[in-house]
């Protein structure tokens, strides 16, 4: 035996604990429910909370623990309950402690608006060793109903966050900007900043997915006409420019570049995946498409991480509009589109996203990696830019 | 403050944690609150930790431990002991075993 250090401290959040080789199934996702008790006007995922029908769907206490059983024979760490709203569910403390007890972190995404002292006590006890994450719709009962269309919300989610601060749970928050909120940033960012575990401003979602069952034209339509214009978004991710600019530099230079017929760039199914509210397992939360699903009442998680997944993550391009601007287009990396958006937006995994290309052509026209009317697919000397663009001193 | 540790005490892993064996590295994972110096970490153990945690079964005094590790380990007697002693103690302060009972 020697005598040295038995016992070694281990950031929880660091990234690579693991000295070999990652796990199968580093993190998982969970959607336990796709009902919730906000109707939000812009919500790609929320079924009414008494939709008895999606209910039913659900999957039940013991199989949701049996995937969390095989989550963890597989060397998961980490598990992200969500929804819909996760809290919604009758059984959510029974999952929670069962997760917990067998050694994962838990990620809780919440409106907060059902945190009961019970629960934020047990969250106490049992930290879930994720900062809880809070979207908030506004400062005012006003604006977040307008938002949420639910009476009482704004009174329930200012009483479940204060909750949490009583019992000292970790939480941070985030924000969703629509035109009924838009004014209270500043306002919202204060208060955020009170907060003990908000170690930086908070995030905001504006450029809304569209539902992600695609079952819903109208609203779709509707969610289409809540997104900032690309100039707005802009703006507001560009109001601390010299900090944004930093970070572009860094993430330009290491992640852009033309995706050429490979459709999937991201880490989606690389060693994680997210189940849904029935038990479909598919490699990105947003991703539906009936190809990209893996059934789990009739399979395994490691099933779909060995055989599918990585078949999903080879799949090629073939749209004949994709391949003449995405495929070469060196935006990639700035530009949101992916198989999950076109999904969502056109039904197919492989055709351009309008909106999302104007966004990165604004973002890339701003950094000065393309000029005013260039196109960036046509753009030969883009690894030059790029070079130039990172090697830029700050207000250079 | 350190705790004692009485080599005729019996100690097991307590209920407020849970211990892992993920991609080779053993890990104890805080289950309660003010497990450790904070809640944000977890804990990993070298093979001599594991090892000694995998005899704190709750049945067994840590002067059996060390016999039972001094023949299947190379090493003194005295430095076998005091690797189990430290490490105990060190999972005691951070509330990670509980002492069960002293024989």
């Amino acid at each position: 035996m020697q005598s040295e250090s038995y016992v070694l401290k281990q950031d929880i959040n660091k990234a690579s604990l693991w000295k070999v080789a990652k796990p199968l199934l580093g993190r998982l996702d969970i959607e336990l429910t796709e009902r919730c008790n906000n109707n939000c006007i812009h919500c790609c995922i929320n079924l009414p909370a008494d939709d008895i029908d999606a209910k039913q769907k659900e999957l039940s206490t013991e199989e949701v623990k049996k995937i969390l059983a095989e989550a963890i024979s597989l060397d998961c760490m980490s598990v992200r309950f969500t929804g819909g709203e996760p809290l919604l569910r009758e059984d959510f403390e029974e999952l929670y402690i069962f997760a917990r007890k067998s050694g994962l972190k838990v990620l809780v995404f919440t409106n907060a608006t059902l945190i009961t002292p019970h629960l934020a006590e047990l969250f106490s006890h049992i930290p879930p060793l994720e900062k809880i994450e809070v979207t908030v719709y506004g400062m005012r009962e006003s604006s977040y109903e307008a938002v949420t269309r639910a009476s009482g919300s704004f009174e329930a989610f200012r009483q479940g966050v204060g909750l949490l601060l009583e019992e000292k749970v970790p939480f941070v928050v985030k924000g969703a900007l629509l035109p009924q909120n838009k004014n209270e940033m500043d306002e919202f960012e204060k208060w955020a900043s009170a907060i003990p575990w908000m170690d930086r401003p908070p995030l905001y979602s504006m450029f809304f997915d569209l539902r992600c069952r695609r079952e819903d034209g109208i609203k779709n339509e509707s969610i289409k006409g809540l997104r900032l214009k690309p100039e707005e978004g802009l703006k507001i991710l560009t109001r601390r420019k010299n900090e944004y600019i930093k970070q572009m530099q860094e993430f330009c230079s290491k992640f852009i570049r033309p995706p050429k017929d490979k459709l999937f760039c991201c880490g989606s199914g690389l060693d994680g995946g997210c189940v849904d509210a029935y038990g479909y397992f598919q490699p990105c939360i947003m991703l539906r498409h009936p190809g990209c699903v893996y059934d789990l009442k009739n399979g395994s998680l490691k099933d779909a991480l060995t055989n599918l997944f990585p078949k999903i993550r080879e799949m090629k391009a073939t749209n004949p509009e994709y391949l003449s601007r995405c495929a070469k287009c060196f935006l990639k990396g700035l530009c949101e589109q992916c198989p999950a958006r076109s999904w969502s937006e056109h039904g197919t995994l492989d055709t351009p996203v309008e909106f999302l290309c104007q966004i990165a052509h604004i973002h890339a026209r701003f950094l000065g990696l393309i000029k005013e009317n260039e196109l960036a697919w046509e753009v030969l000397d883009w690894k030059d830019r790029i070079k130039k663009f990172a090697d830029k001193k700050p207000g250079g | 403050m350190r705790k004692k540790v009485n080599l005729d005490s019996v100690y097991a892993p307590s209920e407020d944690v849970v211990a892992r064996e993920v991609q080779g590295e053993f890990i104890i994972i805080p289950i309660a609150s003010g497990i450790g110096d904070l809640e944000d970490e977890i804990f990993s153990l070298n093979e001599t930790g594991r090892a000694i945690w995998d005899k704190l079964d709750g049945k067994a005094s840590l002067r059996q431990i060390v016999k039972d590790l001094s023949s299947n380990f190379e090493g003194s007697s005295e430095d076998i002991e005091k690797d189990v002693t430290g490490l105990v103690e060190g999972l005691l302060k951070r509330r990670m075993v509980i002492e069960k009972r002293r024989v």
